[in-house]
């Protein structure tokens, strides 16, 4: 960006295309799973909270829509001097239900 | 305790969302807190504007219908640390917004900062009453142009009669934001004048924003056009616009179509 800024404002367009291609593919390829971002999160904090009590508070989750590839971040704040549950194998299975 | 700005305007393609951007930049450049939100469902474009459009996760949506924690769907600006964007979403309908939901999200929005600038999607329905509903202080963005006047015009009629303040018998806080203003056009009489506009509304002057070149680029690249050029002309009008939000008395510089030296030399028009 800073590189560009250098030749003067002629090349903004060429950004601004570019900042809408990548932008557009995402919105367009969206389509019906407009929320498959909540919903791995949804699905990440469910396999963690089998094993330990997750604050919801503590989550944080980012994203960086890249040309190929787009970065899924997803931090959690565990507190160090929690026990693991221990779950039996059968509540397990009542909590993905 | 934040202050709830609405920049609001009726009529589509003024500037809203450019000067809500660019408010909101150069507040957090003084070091404000600031919280920038988008209302227009279905037709986000401040994030675009923002520079943030890949980072959306959550939305003001998600926030009003509990799928999301406030924290989570505030994006931190990368170039200013206190300024904040609640995008709106792409994909739902407008009638998940609900006043409820709009009025928890400022409550909970308050303590923590100085503004909340609230973008306002154009036209009179759901969204942009909501947009204005908690507002303490609106921002009217109009254009010198007919059809731009009569529908701030409208506006104004709805800010005093539609919102909290409104019903609670307190007086909206109103100030008139001009821009696209081209003092070339508006010298040979082809384009409403300033004290035209002002007449008519009969609501304080925040500031005049010069038509500029400026603006398009720094929505090309996705900066505020305060942070990407603040030495501009369109820059300089914004950061003195702010400066009025914030109580102080600045000078009101109105955009000349006369050449200073400096522009002859670089054989361009000012502004």
């Amino acid at each position: 960006m800073r590189f560009l800024n250098l030749f003067g404002h002629h090349q903004s367009a060429r950004t601004a295309q570019h900042r809408l291609q990548v932008l557009l593919m995402h919105e367009r390829s969206a389509g019906g799973k407009a929320d498959l971002i909540p919903m791995l999160r949804e699905d990440i904090l469910a396999a963690i909270g089998k094993h330990v009590i997750v604050d919801l508070d503590k989550v944080r989750v980012r994203v960086e829509r890249g040309d190929a590839v787009s970065l899924l971040e997803i931090d959690i704040e565990i507190p160090t001097n929690v026990k693991p549950m221990h779950t039996a194998p059968v509540q397990q299975a009542e909590l993905l239900s | 305790m934040a202050q709830v700005v609405v920049v609001t305007s009726g009529k589509g393609g003024v500037g809203k969302t450019t000067s809500t951007a660019a408010l909101g930049a150069a507040l957090a450049r003084e070091g404000e807190r600031v919280v920038v939100i988008d209302f227009d469902v279905g037709l986000r474009n401040l994030d675009l504007v923002m520079g943030a459009e890949r980072r959306v996760v959550f939305d003001l949506i998600h926030v009003v219908q509990g799928t999301a924690r406030l924290s989570q769907a505030l994006i931190r600006d990368k170039r200013i640390d206190t300024l904040f964007l609640l995008a709106a979403s792409q994909t739902r309908d407008k009638d998940a917004l609900t006043d409820d939901g709009v009025e928890r999200v400022i409550r909970e929005l308050r303590p923590s900062y100085d503004w909340i600038i609230c973008d306002s999607p154009a036209g009179i329905e759901r969204g942009a009453l909501l947009a204005m509903r908690y507002a303490d202080i609106a921002v009217v963005v109009t254009n010198p142009e007919v059809s731009s006047v009569r529908d701030s015009d409208r506006i104004i009629g709805l800010l005093d009669s539609t919102t909290q303040k409104a019903k609670t018998g307190e007086l909206m806080e109103k100030h008139l934001l001009l821009t696209r203003y081209d003092p070339v056009r508006a010298g040979r009489g082809e384009m409403l004048s300033i004290d035209d506009v002002l007449d008519i509304l009969c609501i304080p002057l925040l500031g005049i924003i010069p038509e500029s070149k400026e603006i398009l680029h720094a929505s090309n690249v996705g900066a505020p056009v305060t942070l990407n050029n603040p030495t501009s002309a369109p820059a300089r009008a914004y950061n003195d616009a702010a400066r009025r939000l914030q109580g102080e008395v600045v000078p009101l510089v109105v955009p000349s179509d006369k050449n200073t030296l400096f522009n002859k030399l670089l054989g361009r028009r000012a502004a």
